[in-house]
């Protein structure tokens, strides 16, 4: 078989084979989908298509009772109530992301407008290197240097005491994983930001220039209302990174599936959380029992359901946007 | 009037003096001053970030990284001076990046030429191009529990580890490499279907019309010419492949050391388990089991050199291929 | 040479055969040429000339460096209301340099100096606060270029950027439904003012630019070459445009087109490689220019 492959391919072997490896990237694609969807399967059975997604009960206690019944569990052991691991991706993924998308936006205008050619000179491959760099990375600052420093300077021993009979605050929880994450998912969406503002046609920013338009007016009503489809990709991209963060996370999030409650006032800061991807990493290790397995299965479903959601919202979102012209 | 006034006569113009400067914030409305504040308060926590990141590691790792770690291999203990060096995660993220590529680069290349050149019918590579992307925005964690569904399956059995009770472990060099060339698999796709969509139709149809059927003309010609495009997605890829912990942690088992399975000397490599930089620091790290924050460092400052030296050799391909355009 | 010294020619030798003799019979169009509906040549079509009115600005010794290059050497003219200037000459010649530094748009260049002064009522354009400045002297560009709006959004940009508060879409409708009557586009676009600007056509969008500078009533109105890009047709449409236009402001038109300055100009200025070369009537210009080099350029010797 080898032989016959190696002599000269005529275009419709070509075509053919070519096509093959094609069709096999895309099928594996498509297993991936079918085979997460049919190990979560169990799970979904059990609890109903959405109610595991509700609240009841501590979804800690609820996996180490999987954990607990073994290779044969009885269909009882499937109950699961995810809230508050949902409850803190939300929290998460959400805040970092609007928070990030601010912030990028200020700073990508500073960059392409107002910064000195010096400073520009170092910030954008400063910008570059900072959505290189590994989430592990981040994650060690931030259970290094950031939660100490939270945990020791920020939070007085009273409050400790406040909270102590339902849960340990150390440092790591919700302020300190929003903190990571919007430092990771920032630099891509200032890098994808910069390079949309300055491809906007010098025609325009002259013809609004030269209508009365000061230099922020020119930027805010033209060049970054023309950049709103790459601003809409920024958001998404930075989403789809923020939902399956896991070991960054894992690492400064307090590890427990737990809902913070805002009514606690400054101390919902501090409590403990734990998202999604965080809680699939923490749980691989007892994969063998299979309640746990489905468990870990429907999450990774979840997962892939949010980013094919993510795409297609953001699709959506820059229809109205390709109806005025602008391109992406 | 039929003739115009001469105009009148002046002084010799004055010595030429730089333009004045552009509209000056004064005369802006205060909520634009305010967004000019913003910015500028934007920009500068920016560059006080990244300073304070890369000085931080560069200070933390220059204080714990000595040679003796690169080259020492880790073992378990209690003590900080009795754990080892870091040898053995050094050796798993490169033979993992190298398996990773060498899977991916292939793949995404003929899937690329198929689309580009061939793309018969339409929706097809309309739907190949879709699920590339579909795999390109799936988080790391996702892709390493649908490993771990594969692999877990008794058909891929001799790719990894098998308990005695007859369950398949599922972990391996091989399960993580190839999970990882589905990682680096939209960034090589992406760049080698740039490069072709950037070489001009005249030049396959000079081909064309000398007699050289398509393949051939992809073979000799287009090919060698998207090497740089390669070069360049391949590098972004092993960028990820090198930072990428979730599908380490869950795939490669984030044992101490390179344990082969059976003795045969480099498929047992490929079929046991080991640990790479990423693994390590995690496990290293207080999140981890080892608790040796000065280990982790110094790890995480290799990992950082590399990811560093993979960046600054993509630049240098992009100027190359910028000067060469 | 006789006869037997040539040479044997394929064409004419009669081992050659000739083509046959044609089947059909060739008619010719004898129909006579329909007369044009104007006579003579086209500069020659009566033009109305402007009002003529006071002097809005004044150009006194204007010098214009970009880097080492000197770009404009020591223009001086005169610009008045109700008419309008053309400023002529070959490409690279200072005149587009000249009309931007007149909004102060040199500016954004980096590296660019300059010397004399620009007067605008009086007063000097750098002594006017620059927005304020570019409200009063409107600028249209050679390519089109609407912003990605619609239509509506388009001429009320300059209204809405030019007012402390945001005036409500009620109070912009008639301004701008006024500036595009005064563009002569309102009655193509009347039906649907929200559509994207950019799906107008060329001409189209061009007079939708000349609406949007002229929303705000400024008092004048800078061209530059806006008609190179454009079809015969929307030329013929912008030019009649123009003759409407500078009765209420002072218009500056920058052209390549040397019919179309004597068209569409009421003054003429000829500037060349910098040098003002000759400034007076367009008819005194073009039929009795005093400077050499200006009697070769419109007989078209060069350029």
């Amino acid at each position: 078989m080898i032989a016959r492959l190696r002599q000269p391919w005529t275009d419709r072997q070509a075509a053919w084979r070519l096509g093959a490896v094609a069709c096999l990237v895309l099928l594996i694609i498509v297993l991936m989908v079918a085979f997460v969807a049919a190990r979560a399967w169990p799970v979904l059975q059990a609890n109903g298509w959405i109610a595991w997604l509700g609240p009841g009960g501590s979804v800690d206690h609820q996996m180490g009772q999987m954990i607990a019944t073994g290779q044969h569990p009885p269909a009882a052991a499937y109950h699961l109530r995810a809230w508050p691991l949902i409850y803190g991706t939300l929290l998460t993924t959400g805040v970092s992301v609007i928070v990030g998308l601010v912030f990028a936006l200020f700073s990508a205008i500073f960059i392409v407008e107002f910064a000195p050619a010096r400073v520009r000179a170092v910030v954008v491959p400063a910008v570059r290197l900072l959505a290189a760099v590994p989430s592990v990375i981040y994650g060690l600052i931030g259970i290094l240097v950031l939660a100490p420093f939270v945990g020791n300077h920020l939070i007085s021993p009273g409050r400790k005491d406040s909270v102590q009979n339902v849960v340990q605050i150390d440092g790591t929880g919700v302020l300190v994983a929003i903190v990571v994450l919007t430092v990771m998912i920032t630099p891509i969406m200032i890098a994808i930001v910069v390079d949309a503002l300055r491809a906007i046609p010098r025609a325009w920013t002259e013809g609004a220039a030269a209508l009365g338009a000061n230099r922020w007016e020119v930027l805010w009503t033209v060049s970054v209302r023309a950049a709103r489809p790459a601003i809409v990709a920024a958001a998404v991209l930075a989403c789809a990174r923020a939902l399956g963060e896991a070991v960054a996370l894992s690492m400064v999030s307090g590890s427990r599936g737990f809902s913070p409650n805002p009514v606690d006032g400054i101390t919902y800061l501090f409590e403990p959380i734990r998202p999604l991807a965080a809680s699939m990493v923490e749980n691989v290790d007892a994969i063998n029992a299979p309640a746990v397995k489905a468990s870990i299965y429907a999450f990774a479903l979840l997962l892939l359901l949010s980013s094919l959601a993510l795409s297609i919202g953001g699709y959506v979102a820059k229809l109205p946007m390709r109806r005025q012209g602008l391109r992406i | 009037m039929a003739v115009a006034p001469p105009p009148p006569v002046y002084d010799p113009p004055a010595p030429l003096r730089p333009a004045p400067r552009g509209d000056t914030i004064r005369s802006w409305r205060w909520s634009q001053r305010l967004a000019f504040a913003a910015c500028w308060a934007a920009g500068l926590a920016l560059c006080a970030v990244t300073l304070a990141i890369v000085v931080y590691m560069g200070v933390r790792g220059v204080q714990y990284l000595n040679p003796k770690l690169l080259f020492s291999r880790p073992t378990p203990g209690l003590q900080q001076h009795t754990t080892g060096g870091i040898l053995d995660p050094i050796l798993g993220t490169v033979i993992l990046t190298i398996i990773g590529i060498a899977i991916a680069v292939p793949l995404a290349v003929a899937a690329a030429v198929w689309v580009v050149e061939y793309g018969k019918p339409a929706p097809l590579a309309r739907a190949v191009e879709s699920g590339i992307e579909v795999v390109a925005g799936t988080p790391d964690i996702v892709i390493a529990i649908f490993g771990l569904a594969i692999f877990q399956l008794h058909l891929f059995a001799p790719l990894s580890f098998t308990a005695s009770g007859g369950g398949v472990f599922g972990r391996s060099f091989i399960a993580a490499g190839a999970m990882m060339s589905l990682i680096a698999l939209p960034l090589v796709f992406g760049a080698a279907r740039e490069g072709l969509m950037s070489i001009p139709m005249h030049l396959r149809e000079a081909s064309w019309a000398l007699g050289k059927t398509r393949i051939c003309t992809i073979r000799t010609i287009l090919l060698p010419q998207i090497r740089a495009n390669v070069a360049t997605g391949s590098a972004l890829g092993m960028g990820r492949i090198v930072g990428d912990t979730a599908v380490v942690v869950v795939l490669l088992g984030a044992t101490l050391q390179l344990e082969p399975q059976g003795d045969v000397p480099i498929l047992g490599n490929l079929r046991g388990t080991g640990s790479t930089l990423t693994s390590y620091v995690y496990g290293a790290s207080p999140a981890g089991e080892g608790n040796a924050p000065q280990k982790a460092y110094a790890a995480a400052f290799v990992l950082l050199l590399i990811v560093l030296t993979l960046n600054f050799v993509v630049d240098l391909l992009g100027r190359r291929k910028e000067s060469l355009a | 040479m006789t006869s037997r010294d040539r040479v044997a020619d394929p064409f004419l030798d009669d081992a050659v055969p000739s083509l046959p003799p044609p089947r059909r019979r060739v008619r010719l169009d004898r129909s006579p040429v329909p007369v044009p509906e104007t006579q003579g040549a086209p500069t020659a079509r009566v033009r109305r000339r402007g009002p003529g009115g006071p002097e809005r600005m004044r150009v006194e010794g204007l010098s214009v460096r970009y880097g080492d290059n000197l770009a404009v050497k020591d223009v001086s003219l005169s610009i008045h209301a109700g008419e309008a200037l053309a400023l002529i000459g070959p490409s690279g010649c200072g005149k587009t340099t000249l009309l931007r530094t007149l909004n102060r748009l040199t500016e954004t260049t980096a590296g660019a100096g300059r010397g004399g002064r620009v007067l605008l009522d009086g007063v000097d354009v750098e002594q006017v606060e620059l927005t304020a400045l570019r409200r009063r002297i409107a600028m249209v560009f050679q390519q089109p270029n609407p912003f990605p709006m619609s239509i509506f959004d388009n001429v009320a940009y300059a209204i809405r950027v030019q007012n402390r508060k945001r005036p409500g879409r009620r109070e912009l409708e008639p301004q701008v439904v006024d500036a595009l009557r005064r563009a002569g586009l309102y009655d193509e676009v009347a039906g649907d003012l929200d559509r994207p600007a950019l799906r107008l056509s060329g001409g189209q969008q061009q007079r939708l630019c000349i609406a949007r500078a002229i929303a705000t009533r400024p008092e004048v109105l800078l061209m530059d070459e806006p008609c190179s890009a454009l079809d015969p047709r929307s030329t013929e449409v912008i030019e009649d445009l123009i003759g409407e236009l500078r009765r209420e402001l002072a218009v500056v038109i920058v052209t390549h087109n040397l019919a179309q300055a004597h068209r569409v100009g009421d003054k003429v200025a000829f500037m060349y490689l910098g040098d003002l070369v000759e400034w007076g009537d367009a008819d005194q210009v073009f039929e009795a220019p005093r400077a050499q080099r200006t009697r070769d350029y419109v007989a078209g010797a060069f350029g």
